[in-house]
């Protein structure tokens, strides 16, 4: 048909299944590395993992952070170290989710959850103080009204620690370097980097050959 | 209520033969505003109907939130409209600026008058076609309107008082204009055979076999230059160059807002519609089928809207395949294909229309014809390479 052949094309593409995904309705699953919203994270004896030290607060490029230390109090210490955060603070008006607060943390305190799923009123709320990032006491993150968590989302809260190595040695891929969790104990290490690689890969296609969601 | 299967021949409206009183006053109004309401509702379903379609083509879900598969759409835009400030540009020329949109959208309702949807209905005694006007004029009245639309646009873009707009308009008379010339040459080959300008007549004359027809009576030919033509007409894509939002923003209505912005997409997709009925009304026989079977043809509205609908999918494919032509190009095909191609059928068809029955008197006419046609071609064909040729010797010494 020549030239008429475009509108070939454009008919067949009435019957072919549609790319869209109607996202409050369905919705894609979330890559296991996600940076979503932050949560302060405590130790399997209920300890708080953060020694105040504003590493996160210094690395931060956003400026999004403000910490202040402490000296633990001897008879009830909040963090097993010298010191604890006693101001914890996150802007999510400033926050890039870029996850350097993640890295620069020396104790796994601060990990970022899956959750993207939030708005707020007014900026009061768009500021987490300490005691709405803390997990609970079964470990968990706090659901806060504005906030919509999907199921799962809380359980991969700290994917990226256990996906790569403290120093970046790849020979330290799978070893287990972290310190347990509240509610989680210690975790698993996550699949090697080529396994995953492969495995997201196909969770990808299939996403994508499943389209046309519900 | 009852429907005639019948192809009425012209002779007027039956109800408007006796005498006018009261009553068919009032019907005649009552059908005004029916045909007024019916064309407003085809206009919000058409909006959605191009929307979804092309969601489709693009492989997207398209509009879907308000009412089921979002047939609400329009209205909830519409609405939308209204409350919209309506902004009026500073330097703008203010009467015309607020006319403007009116002389795109009255044009528009009036040429669907003449569009007969076929059969009749019977009101308090009076019994009336399935038609609001069949004046004496039809097809022309078509034609006139369609050139009176250039004018909303052409003011439009004038009295914005602004550089975009004003291309947009310059842009939309030269292309109006010039294939105004194809649409009324394929429109006359029509109207040499059926011999009237009565929209119905045109209708009675394809009644009752597909080879009557004149899609297929006149050669395929006039209908596609039709086709064509009615699109540049249109401004829809690929000739969309009025509103071409790369290069003039919005084109002729850069400037407007609120609800006279929404006036000018009523009349686009109006005129979109009614063209769609007048090719169907010139082309494929109108309301009538090729069957003979009372059922099927006493329902002849549903087989007019079916054609109908098929036009406007056309369009909307048409805006989903093809890219827009740039301007020369556009001009080119207007001048220099559409024009001496309809020019050409129109005299092939009047030849034939003259050359009487017997064998020989066709023969000299037909053969006649040939030659005459044939020296224009070569004519044309050598103008067009002068022309070129002396463009390309500009292009090298400016």
């Amino acid at each position: 048909m020549g030239s008429l052949d475009g509108f070939r094309v454009t008919f067949r593409q009435i019957f072919l299944p549609r790319v869209t995904i109607e996202y409050p309705k369905v919705k894609r699953p979330k890559p296991d590395r996600m940076h979503g919203r932050h949560v302060l994270n405590r130790y399997e004896d209920g300890m708080e993992k953060c020694i105040g030290c504003e590493l996160c607060a210094g690395v931060c490029p956003a400026r999004c952070i403000y910490v202040r230390g402490k000296d633990n109090p001897p008879d009830a210490p909040v963090s097993p170290g010298e010191r604890y955060g006693f101001v914890y603070e996150i802007n999510f008006l400033r926050c890039i989710h870029c996850d350097l607060c993640v890295e620069a943390c020396p104790t796994e305190a601060i990990t970022e959850t899956k959750l993207f799923e939030f708005s707020f009123q007014n900026r009061e709320d768009a500021i987490y103080t300490k005691d709405e990032l803390l997990v609970g006491d079964d470990g968990r993150p706090q659901h806060l009204p504005w906030e919509h968590w999907t199921e799962d989302d809380e359980n991969r809260t700290s994917a990226w620690v256990r996906a790569t190595s403290p120093n970046g040695a790849a020979s330290f891929e799978g070893t287990v370097q972290w310190s347990g969790e509240l509610g989680y104990g210690v975790r698993d290490p996550e699949p090697a980097q080529a396994e995953s690689d492969e495995e997201t890969g196909e969770a990808w296609i299939v996403l994508s050959s499943n389209r046309g969601g519900v | 209520m009852s429907m005639l299967a019948t192809p009425l021949l012209a002779a007027g409206d039956p109800m408007l033969e006796g005498p006018i009183d009261l009553t068919v006053f009032l019907i005649v109004a009552g059908k005004t505003l029916f045909v007024f309401a019916a064309l407003l509702v085809a206009v919000m379903l058409m909006i959605w109907f191009e929307r979804k379609v092309i969601a489709d083509m693009q492989n997207r879900i398209g509009p879907n939130r308000a009412g089921p598969w979002g047939i609400l759409q329009t209205l909830a835009d519409g609405i939308k409209f209204f409350f919209k400030e309506d902004l009026l540009p500073d330097r703008s020329d203010r009467i015309v600026f607020r006319l403007a949109p009116y002389l795109a959208i009255v044009p528009a309702f009036l040429s669907f008058a003449v569009v007969p949807f076929g059969g009749t209905i019977t009101i308090a005694g009076h019994t009336t076609r399935l038609q609001l006007a069949d004046p004496p004029v039809g097809v022309l009245l078509v034609l006139a309107m369609s050139s009176l639309a250039v004018y909303g646009v052409m003011l439009a873009g004038w009295a914005s008082g602004s550089k975009y707009p004003l291309l947009g308009s310059v842009r939309a008379t030269a292309q109006m204009i010039s294939y105004e010339a194809a649409l009324g040459l394929s429109v006359a080959t029509v109207v040499l055979v059926a011999g009237s300008l009565y929209t119905s007549d045109i209708v009675a004359s394809q009644a009752d076999s597909l080879m009557r027809w004149n899609v297929l009576r006149l050669g395929f030919v006039p209908f596609v230059v039709f086709l064509v033509a009615a699109t540049a007409e249109l401004n829809r894509p690929p000739f969309d160059l009025v509103e071409a939002e790369q290069e003039l923003v919005g084109g002729f209505h850069t400037e407007y807002s609120s609800i006279r912005f929404a006036l000018f997409f009523l009349a686009e997709f109006m005129n979109t519609i009614t063209m769609s009925c007048v090719i169907v009304t010139l082309f494929l026989g109108g309301p009538t089928i090729p069957l003979d079977v009372p059922i099927l043809t006493s329902v002849s509205p549903v087989w007019f809207l079916l054609k109908v609908v098929v036009f406007l999918f056309v369009y909307v494919w048409f805006r989903a395949t093809l890219p827009r032509l740039r301007y020369d190009q556009l001009m080119d095909l207007g001048w220099k294909v559409l024009i001496p191609i309809a020019l050409g059928w129109l005299l092939v068809i009047g030849a034939i229309q003259v050359s009487g029955t017997d064998t020989q008197s066709r023969l000299l006419w037909l053969g006649g014809g040939a030659a005459g046609l044939g020296v224009c071609f070569v004519m044309l064909l050598r103008s067009l390479q002068l022309g070129r040729a002396t463009v390309s010797e500009e292009d090298l010494h400016g």
